[in-house]
């Protein structure tokens, strides 16, 4: 009867919208799928790009980066190119520095034109005489063009992989360093200070919460702790740039003001709600008659806490621990704010450190794109990927599907 | 168990009642720890804050490099953003949690997939959303439709507000489908089975059934990505918002203030921070107040949902 | 709901669709934005013409400029022949350099630090590290903690190219993302050194410098700095794409002209004329 009635139903209008619907709703699902891979791609696709061009340019840096910037043309002989035109010529006058005598002939071209066209706009400067402006950036272009570029292809340098595997990080230099290793040390500092806060403080709490509280409490403390997990990490880094890091010097006396202790109690802030909540929904997932049969049993509230439901729910607690790590290890604005950002390649947690993802946000704005440095940063880019992809397999491999066997009984 | 067991025996009560009472005291004193710093935080910027924040604050343009005047474009760009982060993402974040639950079979590889894509994107770092943005939407999609339009100076390949909702939308895209999902579930399977045995078909069923029946779900989610964007910083640092623009953004094209980054930029770029300081902490209020505010809703709806779905 | 839907995709094809309003993007060094905010702020105030300023330092300004994301770039250091390179493969021009203020780079100390006088090769040499202790330039025994800006602003590469010549900052150097997070870290700080624009010192002191050993100290006043005594001074600029015209014009003649020059030291700069 009521398979007749569906195909009346269906032989009336053919649904042919619905299943235009559900397959629209079908490929929309797999956004999540696309957007991994796309992140994948695109960052990735940026940050191999120091690799390649590292191979064809003979492994040298600097080579890469005249060939970006110039495509390897004679170098000196546009020289006089390379200067921009001058809106306001006069106020180099004033200047301490004397005015380069040696100026290069085109130079010279190049400045009555550009004065020329200064007539016209600042017709009203009388005093304005153009011919003796002193032209001190178009010799500050030519000095600096020299260095930076005529000098570096001659030097051979490392290669890309010894330059990220290096101790130092001075993108911005005559030899450009990309050593990521202060950058991973600071990384590992602020995030192991953070979970060493973060994690007993977090399990702790709720296992008061699972195991002792009362029902009602629960339903006020889960929430409010939710709470903790909406606080902007901007006001956190803040509160901890001007609160905590002077309440800590004061009290400890350290050398540097911000570190990697500051910097690494403001990430536990952000990373105690996520260990707390998931903790709590591992022990509450631990059957009740477990803790009772050992009480029933005599063993002590410690006992029945630390050595039964504890380790019951283990894969729970350390799925919240991983999961806090990724969370602490990519985070930004507390690192760039509370942590001091110094490229220091020691594990000193009281001094400042500079994580992957602070550099980031403090020099991807910089970069033109395209260039080595913004190479180098989708390459950190690419590493933090890597780490939380790892992260969340794990816990899907290791923790997730183990909690779900324990207590399903399959 | 049997390891307890025999060590219990040789233990004295009072021994028992010690430990006992130190499980207690230590977990007791970890949650009050953590809720005295919720309290100390909260009321540290209240009481900073609120006596600096005025109507005068809310509705007007910084004045005097950001030392004066309010924050009100800043309030605006940051409403803007999250509701086209909206618009963008909880389309999609229903439709994928509708999927879900609805028309993936139990296990199936490509419902596994997506879930595994989802607890990833959750996972990935903020700021990897960042770059995201710049490599992809702006780079590619931008640079793809200025050359389309035949822009000769880009108008899309670069930072943008409509960028930046776009990155937010799939960085928030993980709580969407999680709280959608859950609603979803929760909706009881009679109802979908008197939907389908009144000749309703699978379509008609979630739509006219297990959607409505979990709107107040899409609501928390829509809610808790909106609180989730508001307060993120880092990825739209290089793909929108910029240090200030007092007329207020009238394209989708246009960058934006945001609360979160102008609060960076306060307290790192003001001349003087001394004299900012005030503004630093009405900002801070504002901010948390409206994360706080988004963040209570959803908690609110969400205990709803449980106790509809329990009774 | 389907109602809703039409609603808002309508109303989000009419924002996108309407022609906005001319806007003059300013984008660059962190060191200028105080100055081109003010700027703009009393343009806008006199003429209703809007912009928009954002800092992110000076190599910011030039890749915005390079990838035309700005109108204008605000610079604190001179473009740089890549820069030139790059914007001339893209618009067939070398720019157009402006040049709108004077600034000196004032070397912050603490206001409890007896230290007071540094010369530019002690100040080289605490940055390379050299110097570690603040006895050794006179001071306390006191560690020295460094201080700097991040590697995108127009102050690193003035400071690293003229007081450090080229050399590399120290490893430990805290690079802090604005010039106000520095001088808030050094007026909560006793040991740090920090560097920065002129127009921000407050709360904190400058030091005196002196061009070398025996050589008169000069601390970064407006007269020290317009006659050319500080040592550590330089231009800010202004940079544009092509040779100013319309209301880019009129707004970069309004800077050069009286008011705007009168802003410049307002807002704690030197104007480039007396």
């Amino acid at each position: 009867m009521q398979l007749q009635d569906k195909r009346l139903f269906r032989k009336k209008r053919p649904r042919y919208g619905e299943i235009a619907i559900e397959w629209s709703i079908r490929v929309v699902s797999s956004v999540s799928i696309l957007v991994i891979v796309l992140i994948f791609l695109f960052v990735f696709r940026e940050a191999a790009g120091i690799f390649n061009s590292a191979t064809e340019a003979g492994s040298t840096l600097q080579t890469i980066e005249a060939e970006t910037a110039g495509k390897s043309e004679i170098h000196t002989s546009d020289n006089d190119d390379l200067k921009p035109e001058i809106y306001n010529p006069d106020s180099g006058i004033e200047t301490g520095e004397a005015p380069p005598a040696n100026l290069l002939p085109d130079l010279q071209v190049a400045t009555t034109e550009a004065s020329g066209k200064s007539e016209i706009h600042t017709s009203d400067d009388d005093d304005l005489k153009p011919e003796i402006y002193n032209p001190d950036s178009g010799e500050e272009a030519v000095e600096s063009l020299i260095s930076d570029i005529s000098d570096k292809p001659l030097q051979p340098s490392k290669s890309i992989w010894q330059n990220l595997a290096g101790e130092n990080w001075q993108p911005i230099s005559e030899e450009p360093k990309f050593g990521v290793t202060p950058l991973i040390i600071g990384t590992v500092k602020t995030t192991f200070t953070a979970i060493a806060i973060a994690a007993p403080l977090g399990i702790l709490a709720a296992m008061y919460v699972a195991l002792f509280a009362h029902r009602r409490l629960r339903e006020i403390i889960k929430p409010f702790i939710e709470i903790l997990a909406g606080f902007p990490s901007v006001v956190i880094g803040f509160f901890c740039l001007m609160t905590v890091a002077s309440i800590l010097q004061d009290t400890f006396g350290f050398d540097y003001r911000l570190n990697s202790i500051v910097g690494g109690l403001g990430l536990a802030i952000t990373v105690v709600p996520i260990i707390f909540t998931i903790t709590e929904d591992a022990l509450s997932a631990v059957p009740k008659s477990y803790r009772e049969a050992a009480l029933a049993l005599g063993a002590t509230e410690w006992e029945a806490a630390f050595r039964l439901m504890l380790p019951a729910a283990m894969p729970g607690v350390i799925a919240a621990v991983l999961l806090g790590i990724g969370r602490a290890f990519g985070e930004t604005m507390i690192a760039l704010m509370a942590t001091g950002n110094a490229p220091l390649a020691e594990w000193n947690l009281a001094a400042p450190a500079r994580t992957l993802a602070a550099t980031i946000g403090a020099e991807m704005g910089e970069v033109i794109w395209g260039s080595t440095h913004y190479g180098v940063l989708f390459f950190l880019g690419a590493l933090l990927f890597l780490v939380s992809f790892a992260i969340n397999l794990l816990t899907e491999v290791f923790v997730r599907r183990r909690l779900a066997k324990k207590f399903q009984g399959s | 168990m049997r390891n307890t067991n025999s060590r219990n025996n040789s233990w004295h009560t009072w021994k028992k009642r010690v430990k006992g009472g130190l499980a207690f005291a230590i977990t007791a004193g970890s949650l009050s720890l953590i809720v005295a710093i919720i309290a100390i935080m909260i009321g540290h910027f209240l009481l900073r804050g609120l006596p600096n924040i005025s109507w005068e604050f809310l509705t007007e343009s910084p004045r005097n490099n950001n030392t004066e005047g309010g924050i009100f474009p800043a309030v605006y760009g940051t409403t803007l953003l999250v509701l086209t982060m909206t618009l963008i993402g909880v389309p999609v974040g229903v439709a994928t949690a509708v999927f879900l639950s609805e028309y993936a079979r139990y296990g199936s590889r490509f419902a596994r997939t997506v879930r595994f894509a989802v607890n990833t994107l959750a996972g990935v770092p903020s700021i990897v959303f960042g770059l995201f943005g710049v490599g992809f939407f702006i780079q590619f999609i931008g640079a793809g439709m200025d050359t389309m339009l035949g822009n000769d100076v880009p108008v899309w390949a670069h930072p943008s507000l409509l960028w930046a909702a776009a990155t937010l939308s799939v960085l928030t895209l993980p709580v969407v489908i999680v709280s959608v999902e859950e609603a979803l579930r929760a909706v009881p399977h009679e109802l979908r089975e008197a939907s389908l045995a009144l000749g309703a078909t699978k379509w008609q069923t979630v739509w006219r059934v297990a959607l409505p029946n979990s709107l107040t779900g899409i609501l928390t989610g829509s809610i808790l990505a909106v609180g989730r964007g508001a307060g993120e910083v880092a990825p739209i640092i290089f793909v929108g918002a910029v240090y200030s623009l007092p007329k207020l953004p009238a394209s989708l094209s246009d960058q934006f203030m945001h609360l979160g980054y102008h609060l960076f930029v306060l307290t790192t770029q003001s001349p003087d921070v001394e004299k900012a300081l005030p503004q630093q902490y009405a900002t801070t209020v504002v901010l948390l107040a409206l994360t706080f505010a988004l963040n209570f809703a959803a908690v609110y709806v969400r205990i709803r949902i449980r106790r509809k779905s329990l009774g | 709901m389907r109602f809703g839907f039409w609603l808002v995709s309508a109303a989000l094809f009419l924002t996108s669709a309407m022609p906005t309003p001319q806007v003059i993007a300013i984008k660059g060094s962190d060191t200028m934005v105080i100055l081109s905010q003010k700027w703009a702020e009393t343009y806008t105030q006199k003429t209703g013409m809007q912009f928009q300023v954002t800092g992110g330092g000076s190599g910011t300004g030039f890749a915005a400029l390079i990838n035309g994301t700005t109108d204008i770039c605000s610079a604190s250091r001179p473009i740089k022949p890549e820069e030139i390179r790059q914007l001339k493969e893209k618009y067939k021009s070398n720019g157009v350099e402006i040049r709108v203020a004077k600034d000196g780079i004032s070397i912050y100390l603490n206001k409890r630090n007896p230290t007071s006088k540094l010369t530019i090769r002690q100040i080289g040499d605490i940055y390379t590290g050299k110097i570690k202790n603040w006895k050794d330039v006179g001071g306390p025994n006191m560690k020295i903690v460094l201080y700097g800006r991040e590697n995108n602003s127009g102050t690193y590469d003035f400071f690293k190219e003229h007081v450090l010549h080229k050399q590399d900052f120290d490893a430990s150097t805290q690079h802090m993302p604005g010039t106000a997070a520095v001088v808030n870290a050094i007026a909560k700080d006793k040991a740090g050194i920090g560097f920065g624009g002129a127009a921000y010192a407050k709360e904190i002191k400058d030091a005196a410098v002196a061009t070398e050993n025996g050589a008169e100290y000069v601390l970064p006043t407006e007269d020290n700095i317009l006659s050319g005594k500080y040592p550590v001074s330089r231009f800010l600029y202004f940079y544009v794409r092509e040779w100013p015209s319309g209301d880019i014009k009129k707004f970069v003649d309004w800077i050069l002209g009286k008011e705007g020059q009168k802003v410049v030291k307002e807002v704690g700069y030197f104007p480039l004329k007396k």
